[in-house]
């Protein structure tokens, strides 16, 4: 084990990088402050001492009058507030780090204490913003289920939060395993290491193996932008703009239409660095996503924390055979993932191979089938043919399937897609019929998982076929949830038999 | 050959026929306001919001006239590992909840069906389109049922 993560994992309080108040929002003070007292200087100035009415700078005024005694006073007062300030702030906040727990104690007046028990841990991020980068600082976020309940240690030493998070997954993951890590030659000199820190390779190549990692190419990553539904609705917003303009000659409303084209160029530009160095790699302790040029992120999954799987390609998509890949978990990450999107979005856009690695990565075990090809014998059970009344193009391809451990949704002609939900995430299964639904012998099927992008739902497929599959779920619901051990995913291994990238 | 959904070897437990007069209150105020509405829109002899008003008022009069059947269309069943509910005649839904999926369980209890001495339980998992709502069962039933839902969640808790 890492010496710093042996200190910080031993289960007594520790604080955060020293210069956490300032990275959390001293600079942003600092600046706003500057920023107001240079621009309302004798306002404030002639607030506080009405007899200054004479105009000109304020220091001739304080020299003038013999005041530099006092102003001094006040200023290293202040300062001197703001340090003790920030300083208390920093004493305040510690966190501490046990076998069960992750707990964070913070405030000066209003204290909060916040506990997250480690077979509850959801996921793990590690926000990097550039100014923090800079200082050598990273941000620790502990993902929970449920709203606003997530655990942040803001800020950390950058190669003690990647220490950090390797301990908190191995403690969480119920093995008593500890791994011996050999330690990397760090570079000696202060500046020589913040150099290797902002050009270390976004993802340790210690931590996955290389045939597990998915990355983007920059082309596809251009052209997924190009041909998206935004691209289209610009398009369209230019064409009717254009004839608008024509017709009526009203060229004045160009004035009004270059704001918009600026939005739109920086929310292209947004999306794109933050989707460049993107990859996907499965590590031993779960899916790791990590993103971003300037600011970078990574975030780790650990296994049996996806609750449903969603591949899907729109019709502008189809020509090049792009495939976005997106999940429902049951945390909410407070930073927003590459594109500015939410993190549901595991894969912006790859080729059917590297959706199907994707999709190996965050199910172990599932083998993407080639779902995109109707066959009679793909295991599905597509709705009959008396549903074209309702799915006039996707009837022949709107079915269900299961696997020994998963459920299979396939729908949409134009909008294709598959849902997948591993069956020991799934919450409850209901099965519903409305009045046409009954006229054409049809009923409706949704599979209750956490909220998230994707909605598990099947619309007109047969009756029968419905009641079997309905029947069917409700008894695998609770047989693979029974058999389930991923909370403590590791607990079943043997000391010794460490699988993954990592040196034993 | 019937089209309905039936699920085969269920034996429904009903819930109380006292919750007819429970949703006959609820649908009498919302009918009397919309009726208000109405007749304030026919002296202001503004005839578009009056005719929606009105259909208004006559869907919830008919919802109003099969609310005996809809009540008896609600039931449910403890099964080994898992509560069956249903409800609805028009619009069927048939949930299936494994007990080791729930969070918590809510009781609630309104004016009229406190009057009444009826409970309504709701059972609350992870997922927020699950929608299980028991209305309807007198609260010493209620009290029963939460008491016993939650051993049987314990017995068989299982994670997220």
């Amino acid at each position: 084990m890492p010496p710093v993560a042996a200190a910080l994992t031993d289960g007594q309080w520790h604080r955060l990088h020293p210069a956490s108040p300032l990275l959390r929002g001293g600079i942003a003070l600092i600046a706003i402050l500057g920023v107001v007292v240079a621009n309302l200087r004798e306002r404030l100035v002639s607030l506080f001492i009405p007899r200054f009415d004479e105009g000109g700078d304020p220091v001739d005024y304080v020299l003038d009058h013999g005041l530099v005694l006092q102003a001094l006073v006040v200023i290293v007062v202040l300062l001197i507030l703001f340090i003790a300030g920030f300083y208390l702030s920093w004493r305040m906040h510690t966190f501490r780090i046990t076998n069960e727990v992750v707990e964070v104690r913070s405030g000066i007046l209003f204290r909060t204490n916040r506990k997250a028990r480690l077979d509850r841990i959801q996921g793990i991020n590690i926000v990097r913003p550039f100014f923090a980068r800079l200082f050598g600082a990273a941000k620790l976020e502990v993902n929970q289920a449920g709203q606003n309940s997530n655990l942040q240690l803001s800020y950390l030493g950058s190669s003690a939060a990647d220490d950090l998070r390797r301990e908190i997954l191995r403690l969480a993951s119920g093995t008593r395993l500890a791994e011996q890590r050999a330690a990397a030659a760090t570079p000696q000199g202060l500046l020589d290491r913040r150099v290797a820190e902002l050009l270390a390779p976004e993802l340790d190549p210690n931590l996955a193996p290389p045939e597990s990692v998915v990355k983007i190419h920059l082309g596809r990553l251009v052209g997924s932008m190009v041909f998206s539904e935004s691209t289209l609705i610009l398009v369209l917003a230019l064409i009717g703009g254009g004839i608008w303009i024509g017709t009526t000659g009203k060229f004045y409303a160009l004035i009004f239409a270059l704001p918009s084209l600026l939005g739109f160029f920086s929310f292209y530009a947004r999306r794109f660095t933050k989707s460049l160095r993107y990859t996907i790699a499965g590590t031993p302790d779960g899916v790791r996503v990590g993103y971003g040029l300037f600011s970078t992120s990574n975030e780790t999954l650990p296994p049996g924390r996806i609750h449903s799987v969603q591949v899907r390609q729109s019709l502008l998509w189809r020509p090049a055979g792009w495939w976005e890949v997106r999940v429902n978990v049951a945390s909410h990450s407070s930073n927003k993932g590459a594109d500015g999107r939410a993190n549901t979005t595991i894969l912006p856009v790859g080729s059917f191979d590297d959706a199907a690695r994707v999709v190996a990565l965050v199910l172990p075990g599932f083998e993407l089938p080639n779902f995109p090809r109707v066959a009679p014998d793909d295991g599905f059970t597509n709705s009959p043919r008396r549903a074209a009344w309702l799915r006039p193009f996707s009837w022949r391809r709107n079915g269900f399937a299961s696997a020994p451990d998963w459920l299979l949704l396939r729908r949409g002609a134009i909008w294709r897609q598959l849902v997948i939900v591993p069956q020991p995430r799934l919450q409850s299964v209901a099965l519903s019929q409305g009045p046409v639904l009954r006229m054409l012998r049809l009923a409706a099927i949704q599979l209750h998982t956490v909220s998230g992008p994707i909605r598990a739902e099947l619309g007109a497929i047969d009756r029968d076929a419905a009641l079997a599959f309905f029947g069917h779920v409700a008894q695998a619901a609770v047989s693979s949830a029974q058999r389930d051990t991923s909370h403590r995913w590791r607990s079943g291994e043997q000391p010794g038999l460490t699988t993954g990238g990592l040196p034993a | 050959m019937s089209n309905r959904l039936e699920l085969a070897d269920v034996s429904w437990r009903r819930v109380s026929p006292k919750l007819v007069w429970v949703e006959l209150a609820g649908g009498a105020i919302v009918a009397l306001v919309a009726a208000a509405i109405a007749v304030g829109m026919f002296i202001l002899q503004a005839w578009v919001p009056f005719v929606i008003v009105s259909l208004f008022v006559a869907g919830t009069l008919v919802k109003l006239v099969i609310t005996p059947r809809r009540v008896r269309s609600i039931g449910y069943q403890l099964r080994d590992d898992d509560l069956l509910f249903r409800r609805g005649i028009m619009w069927q839904r048939f949930v299936a909840v494994p007990y080791g999926r729930m969070q918590l369980i809510d009781i609630n209890r309104g004016p009229v069906a406190r009057a009444l001495g009826l409970s309504e339980l709701k059972f609350v998992t992870a997922a927020a389109a699950a929608g299980v709502t028991l209305p309807g069962l007198a609260e010493a039933d209620a009290d029963a049922l939460r008491d016993q839902l939650v051993e049987l969640a314990e017995s068989r808790r299982a994670g997220l």
